[in-house]
């Protein structure tokens, strides 16, 4: 058999799915052991107890300068901003997309604009945001903010325009006007491919939002990493790292099922 | 005077010439077939009529009054594809149809209207047998049940022209012959203009009372697009039918009630 017509089992695909992982976690405690065989007090590759004694110590022990536990107050400050951020992106390019996707005088208008900035490099103007929003939490959202919403907002009217136009013909012969084509036959399948395109998304939104914290925060999931990072501390940098990956993957993985809960039709499947 | 009349109507794109000088009365009640070679302007002719497209020359009258230049509710359609809207299920796609007619702020009802609503769209359903996939998504529906859920829903917005473009094109022969029963018997009920374009003849010859064939009649080999289409044949067909249907269109409306509660 040809090897592009070999669908591995269930199974297997499992195995398979494996192996880099376990290769990887094994070249990784390998090399760690033979560094720390030479020199206990080595710092960059720790061993899995010195990670997990470092996590615990972020965890559960109370921070004596703070009284709180810096971990768990690093999530919430971090998660906190990627949700206010979310939030305020997703109306924003749901609103511009849904618009500049459906008024063709709204789109010649305002569309070159949007393309323009969605070339602007959201880091290079971080100083800006500093300035002129501050160094609190204002600033952080808006990076994120002006970061994403020009994709996400040209996502969603370039999806816009490939609704097929027999639909949108179809609702004006039933007497829709465009207001009501915009919110009832427009914006519901919008709504659908924004959780999608979101989901691709996550990684710039996380991508900005450490960025943010590394250069201006006083707590954080990025700021910790870059405090650390002086100390060589890659028993905690590590640990964060894959949390912050869980994180991530969990929010992809809540999209994913959100997705198929609230737009079943999309999935190709009756109810 | 006649329903619809097609004035010296021409549409070409560019130096590309679709259609040439049309002239054409449609009575009202009339089934029109359009059939012809691909690439003839049957589809353009009913993108006019439609009013997705306006005619570079001539005027096309629709009671005496020119053709409003955008789709609206007095020329229903079904399209090969696309025709309902996919994020809703069967029940809601014909409900939005009363609903975008009547609520022009939200484009919904709710309470007793929308029971109301949900009622009349059961009803229409059941008319078109599917009273079973009520709470289906398109998507889940066969290409014949998605037909009739389109028929279903531009019949309920009580259009006077209704326009099909190829509606059963993608349907198996057995499918489409039930389609063809359902489409006559709801003609049958309604003073509806019919225009539909098929590309197979004997649809074309079973359906309708007045069969249009598109041809050009001018060919200039070095140059195949300086001419356009013209209507050659005009064939009047199955006329029993139209006749029946305008002698039961002129009996008062408590002896029509009476007899539909009797079928």
């Amino acid at each position: 058999m040809r090897l592009l017509n070999h669908q591995p089992q269930r199974s297997t695909s499992l195995l398979l799915a494996m192996i880099p992982f376990v290769l990887l976690a094994a070249i990784y405690l390998l090399n760690s052991s033979l560094r720390l065989a030479d020199n206990p007090e080595d710092k960059l590759l720790p061993s899995v107890a010195q990670m997990v004694e470092a996590t615990k110590q972020m965890a559960w022990v109370e921070d004596p300068a703070t009284g709180s536990y810096l971990m768990l107050e690093d999530t919430l400050a971090s998660l906190k901003r990627l949700g206010m951020s979310l939030a305020v992106v997703s109306i924003l390019g749901l609103v511009l997309g849904l618009v500049l996707g459906t008024i063709p005088l709204a789109s010649a208008t305002i569309s070159p604009l949007v393309a323009v900035f969605s070339m602007i490099p959201p880091l290079a103007i971080l100083p800006i945001l500093f300035i002129v929003f501050g160094l609190d939490e204002l600033s952080k959202v808006m990076l994120i903010v002006i970061g994403i919403t020009p994709m996400l907002a040209r996502d969603l009217e370039q999806r816009a325009r490939e609704l097929p136009k027999e639909v949108l013909i179809k609702a004006q012969t039933l007497g829709a006007n465009t207001w009501t084509v915009m919110i009832r036959v427009i914006l519901p399948q919008l709504v659908s491919r924004l959780i999608t395109s979101l989901r691709l998304l996550m990684g710039s939104a996380w991508l900005f939002l450490i960025s943010a914290e590394a250069i201006s925060a006083t707590e954080g999931l990025g700021y910790r990493i870059f405090l650390v990072r002086r100390y060589l501390s890659m028993d905690v940098i590590l640990p964060y790292v894959l949390w912050i990956t869980l994180l991530a993957w969990l929010t992809d993985y809540a999209l994913k099922k959100l997705h198929q809960c609230w737009f079943p039709w999309a999935e190709g499947a009756g109810r | 005077m006649s329903f619809i009349s097609f004035q010296n109507v021409w549409q070409r794109y560019g130096d590309h010439v679709v259609l040439e000088g049309i002239h054409l009365d449609i009575e009202a009640g009339a089934f029109c077939t359009l059939v012809g070679a691909s690439g003839c302007g049957k589809s353009t002719f009913l993108r006019l009529l439609l009013g997705q497209e306006s005619p570079s020359k001539g005027q096309i009258l629709l009671d005496g009054k020119p053709l409003s230049a955008e789709p609206d509710p007095s020329r229903g359609v079904v399209f090969q594809k696309y025709s309902v809207f996919p994020h809703l299920t069967v029940l809601e796609n014909v409900v939005i149809a009363l609903e975008l007619a009547a609520s022009p702020v939200w484009g919904r009802f709710w309470g007793e209207k929308k029971r109301a609503a949900r009622a009349q769209a059961t009803q229409m359903l059941t008319r078109v047998g599917l009273e079973h996939a009520l709470h289906q998504y398109p998507a889940s529906l066969s290409g014949g049940m998605q037909q009739r859920l389109a028929i279903a829903q531009a019949l309920i917005a009580k259009p006077r022209v209704l326009l099909l473009d190829e509606p059963f094109g993608a349907l198996d022969p057995g499918i489409r012959k039930d389609m063809h029963a359902l489409l006559l018997s709801l003609c049958q009920e309604s003073t509806l203009t019919v225009f539909m374009v098929t590309h197979d003849l004997a649809e074309g010859f079973h359906l309708g009372t007045r069969l249009l064939v598109f041809d050009k009649v001018r060919i200039d080999p070095h140059a195949p697009k300086a001419y356009g289409a013209k209507i050659t044949y005009d064939i009047q067909l199955n006329q029993d039918r139209q006749s029946q249907r305008a002698q039961v269109a002129t009996l008062p409306s408590h002896v029509l009630r009476s007899t539909e509660v009797e079928s």
